[in-house]
């Protein structure tokens, strides 16, 4: 069960005409974790996920979650009925009340709880006559929270559940998505562009850029992986390329040389001392930090 | 014990949670035979991964620091050797002056902290054949 993979996609790609929203995106999710998808504005977040729960046709590729085609008409209907989707916009219905919606929704999901149902309602405090339109923004999210999770899914797919909200609201909804996630077995994939909330809560990060991932793993490996090195030099540093593995850049300023490593520092300081620095240090790399080295900036 | 993490550091939750119990042992917080918070309740509580916990809690038990007790939960153990108590209490004597000498010199905490990672990464690399 452990190893066994919630989600897989290799090589998805999506044009929109002349657009290519996914560019060969590679997506490995296994059972149980919490992972964080994410990415820049328009780097292929909702399409990627569009493609996941069969809403969306790649244009090459392919995608399976739990094992099924994810393309496949047949299913796409199994897929869905055990997976909760959270989308951006909430999809819900806004002329009926709480309760309505609520009613509306249970009778699709035979796994439906009451249980939960119930819990739900009393911790996000959730007024059940109130019509939908008049939700405010972190209501509405947590109602379509409530309607995913009350459904006994396999599988949360949230595309950024926390963009709108407040740090107090936001901090409930990652709440009770970690205490969800602990209760029940489930998995979690959630977009977001918060690299803090992904920090939080997740234990497995994909970063996506233009289409494609470009970072993808447990993110207590990245973190123990990555090191940024710094040597200071009594002259200006040394236009030096480092022969380690895992090098992913190496920026020079007058006297100051930094590498940033996704293989640990020990080679690169190692090739350092031939340089003779006058000083080196190495460092923690912050997922921030990762994050806006490896996606590409404007072009 | 309270426990604090900081998520945004570049060290791996699991193992500030790490430090942090063995931390609460050197220092008498946590005894032999105390028994740790819940995998789920703390997740809950400090709003992180309960996978995160539970590594943690696998990594002190692999250390010998705690012991899992099926269906009881997590209990500081009562194995861990004097002369590892006593290695670490020297150690933290010896940290402790080096780090007030740095600071006495104007060296800020978080250059500190990068020396001593720099000098483990430099020491695993040239360890060999210092000496």
């Amino acid at each position: 069960m452990a190893d066994q993979l919630v989600i897989e996609a290799a090589g998805l790609r999506k044009h929109y005409g002349q657009v290519e929203a996914l560019r060969g995106l590679d997506l490995r999710v296994p059972a149980g974790s919490i992972c964080g998808f994410l990415g820049r504005n328009g780097a292929g977040k909702t399409t990627a996920l569009k493609v996941l729960l069969g809403m969306a046709r790649p244009t090459s590729g392919e995608a399976r979650l739990f094992g099924l085609p994810a393309q496949d008409e047949g299913a796409s209907v199994e897929i869905r009925r055990r997976t909760g989707f959270v989308s951006d916009e909430k999809d819900l219905y806004d002329y009926m009340t709480v309760a309505e919606m609520i009613r509306f929704t249970a009778p699709f999901f035979p796994r439906w709880s009451a249980d939960l149902e119930a819990r739900y309602l009393r911790r996000f405090e959730l007024p059940p006559d109130r019509r939908v339109k008049a939700l405010s923004r972190g209501m509405r999210t947590k109602l379509a929270l409530l309607l995913a999770l009350c459904r006994g899914a396999e599988l949360l797919v949230l595309d950024e559940p926390t963009s709108g909200l407040d740090p107090a609201m936001t901090e409930e909804v990652l709440q009770a998505l970690v205490a969800h996630a602990a209760g029940e077995e489930m998995t979690v994939f959630f977009s977001s562009h918060q690299i803090a909330e992904v920090e939080q809560i997740a234990d497995r990060v994909v970063i996506i850029d233009r289409g494609r991932a470009v970072i993808s793993g447990a993110l207590d490996d990245l973190k123990e992986s990555f090191r940024r090195v710094q040597l200071v030099f009594d002259r200006d540093a040394p236009d030096a390329t480092f022969r380690a593995a895992g090098v992913a850049r190496v920026r020079r300023k007058g006297r100051v040389l930094s590498v940033l490593s996704s293989a640990g520092a020990q080679d690169i300081v190692n090739e350092a001392h031939g340089l003779n620095p006058l000083s080196v240090e190495v460092a923690p790399v912050t997922l921030k930090e990762i994050f806006l080295e490896t996606v590409a900036v404007e072009d | 014990m309270l426990f604090r993490t900081n998520p945004s550091s570049g060290v791996p939750i699991y193992l500030q949670l790490m430090e942090q119990v063995k931390h609460g042992i050197e220092t008498g917080a946590l005894r032999p035979g105390d028994q740790l918070p819940g995998i789920r309740p703390l997740a809950e509580e400090l709003v992180i991964n309960p996978n995160t916990v539970a590594k943690a809690y696998r990594e002190l038990e692999h250390e010998g620091v705690i012991e899992l007790r099926h269906g009881a939960g997590a209990f500081v153990s009562a194995a861990r050797g004097r002369k590892v108590t006593d290695n670490l209490r020297a150690g933290q004597t010896i940290v402790a002056s080096a780090v007030e000498k740095l600071r006495a010199r104007g060296v800020t905490d978080e250059e500190i902290r990068r020396l001593f990672e720099a000098e483990l990464a430099g020491l695993r690399t040239t360890g060999g054949h210092r000496g």
